[in-house]
């Protein structure tokens, strides 16, 4: 047990040092960052210049709130939409259910990226390109399958009776989805929100091809251009990059309870 | 189960409502695209039409002079880049089974830290790993000395020689999580009886583990193989954001990924073409394609075998 817990616990150091030495320099002043390292930031080194770089002269706010509207409107495409497709591929017997739900599962092993230049070749001829609107269709599309895939195991324990029992009571089918099936379906959608929230707000791809605009670039390639150009200012690099550690460890340690049960009970199916 | 009879409700249009937005976003933006980007592959562009080229792209690909030479430098590094990618599973595997120990305590706190880089961008990993591993800043070889190999740093981002490799471990390093999860989650859920019987029969230890435990988690570890591939073969961002379009230094580093922004985007010299672009992606559809079919037929049939 002794061994186990040595192995533990230096593999943990090995995963979270790196990211713990980026967040204590970044709050360090230029010297202290190259004198020492591997000192926390004291009295002597404390120096909050990289943040105010940062928020000065990168439009982070904007950055921020686009990465934020394109990755709410996206869960929010394919919770809606994935959990009515799993509704009708779970509850209803008809002839093409069997290849519905095989053609919509393609896309999980299959990645949306493949189809980039035909995709740009849409968003050209619907002039999307940069705006928004093309990289929530590109996410929601690509989101689809798998929420499609884990809400319709689901909803498929779903007891019958509790269905039937409304259809007596002379609710319509849309009802029946929305009031008694969604509302049983939650800790699922959460789950499915939470892994497809992740890869939404990380991606480089798509922004770079068909948003790179600076009126609608994400968080994720601001930063990357931002880091880019300011490479030498290593106190601006170190807090930019800490920013964006912030807010996804922020959501981790609040979500991490349900994400891992998430994990683990989808995988044990 | 039982359902209502169809007679009973005449009126199925719902089914299509529920189904339409789904299918429809889908099939348009996911579905025609892959497929429109496959069809461009055989087309050449002239003037502002494209024109009937058959397998010609393809022929330039494999054959070119010039061309050839990037992909199959650009092919030859994505699976080098799979095969050290490949080493998260033993590590992920083998954190899984210390985390799965009964008895153990802090292991919620363990999984947590451990998978934790799993979640940042490669922005944030790619970066962070560049000024971590740069001779400009001492934390690396500060931390080597401290454990007395401060003679092995070497720029290992910067050297032809050792700079995909390295880049394969930082992915390593972030994505070791996953195995750890999945493995973890089938670990957990083999049945007490037969741990019991293995005990028993005086299997305990190691060997039980390799006896008992790993053969019957071998359908997750097929998964999350083939989750590894189909990432692998479509990776971009971690090349990108560390060493930047061209695969530096000297396209050592350049994959399948980054070879296919540069051709259908263009890059300083480079013109952008969107034949020679989709070309590149069918070749990566292709292969992801074989992995995924030899995944389904070979892999997950013979090991539904040992599924209780």
């Amino acid at each position: 047990m002794l061994a186990a817990h040595a192995v533990l616990i230096a593999y943990t150091a090995v995963a979270v040092l790196p990211v713990l030495f980026i967040v204590m320099n970044s709050f360090k002043s230029r010297r202290a960052i190259f004198l020492a390292p591997l000192a926390l930031p004291g009295p002597g080194s404390f120096d909050l210049v990289g943040y105010t770089t940062v928020l000065k002269t990168g439009a982070f706010g904007s950055y921020f709130a686009n990465s934020l509207i394109v990755t709410l409107a996206s869960l929010a495409g394919i919770i809606a939409f994935g959990s009515m497709a799993a509704f009708a591929l779970a509850e209803y017997r008809f002839r093409l259910n069997t290849l519905t739900a095989l053609y919509l599962m393609l896309g999980i092993m299959i990645p949306i990226r493949l189809g980039t230049v035909g995709i740009l070749e849409l968003m050209v001829a619907g002039h999307l390109v940069n705006t928004l609107v093309a990289l929530i269709l590109v996410y929601v599309a690509s989101g689809l399958p798998v929420a499609v895939f884990v809400l319709t195991e689901f909803m498929r324990t779903i007891s019958d009776d509790l269905k039937n029992a409304g259809r007596v009571d002379g609710l319509s089918e849309y009802e029946i989805y929305f009031w008694l099936v969604l509302p049983l379906v939650r800790p699922a959608i959460a789950t499915v929100a939470v892994f497809t929230m992740i890869p939404i707000w990380n991606d480089l791809w798509f922004p770079l091809i068909l948003a790179p605009g600076e009126a609608t670039k994400t968080i994720t390639l601001g930063a990357q251009q931002f880091i880019g150009q300011y490479v030498t200012d290593w106190n601006a690099v170190l807090a930019a990059l800490s920013l964006g550690i912030f807010p996804v460890v922020g959501l981790y340690l609040i979500f991490s309870k349900n994400l891992i049960r998430g994990i683990t009970s989808g995988a044990v199916k | 189960m039982t359902r209502v009879p169809p007679r009973t409700r005449r009126n199925r249009t719902h089914i299509v409502v529920f189904l339409a937005p789904a299918v429809l976003i889908y099939t348009a933006v996911m579905i025609v695209p892959l497929f429109e980007t496959l069809r461009l592959s055989l087309f050449t562009t002239s003037g502002n039409h494209f024109v009937w080229n058959g397998v010609a792209n393809f022929g330039v690909l494999f054959f070119d002079e010039r061309q050839s030479l990037g992909f199959w430098n650009a092919l030859r590094n994505n699976v080098y880049f799979f095969v050290i990618q490949m080493l998260q599973n033993p590590i992920g595997i083998g954190l899984a089974a210390l985390l799965a120990l009964p008895r153990l305590r802090a292991g919620a706190f363990y999984r947590t830290a451990i998978f934790l880089p799993t979640l940042l961008s490669f922005v944030i990993v790619g970066f962070g790993w560049k000024l971590i591993l740069s001779p400009l800043w001492g934390v690396a070889p500060s931390l080597l000395g401290a454990v007395g190999l401060k003679g092995l740093f070497a720029p290992y981002l910067g050297r032809e020689s050792s700079a995909l490799t390295t880049l394969g471990f930082i992915s390593v390093w972030q994505y070791v999580g996953v195995p750890m999860m999945l493995a973890y989650a089938a670990l957990i859920s083999i049945p007490d009886e037969i741990i019991d019987a293995a005990e028993v029969d005086g299997v305990v230890g190691i060997a039980q583990f390799f006896r008992v435990k790993l053969p019957l988690i071998w359908p997750t570890i097929g998964m999350i193989s083939i989750l590894t591939f189909v990432g692998n073969f479509n990776a971009f961002d971690l090349v990108y954001v560390t060493q930047g379009a061209l695969g530096a230094p000297n396209y050592s580093t350049d994959i399948l990924g980054t070879l296919l922004y540069r051709t259908f985007f263009g890059y300083q010299l480079q013109l952008g073409d969107p034949n020679m672009g989709a070309t590149v992606a069918t070749m990566m559809f292709l292969i992801i394609l074989a992995g995924v079919c030899v995944y389904l037929f070979a892999v997950q049939r013979k090991i539904s075998r040992y599924q209780f």
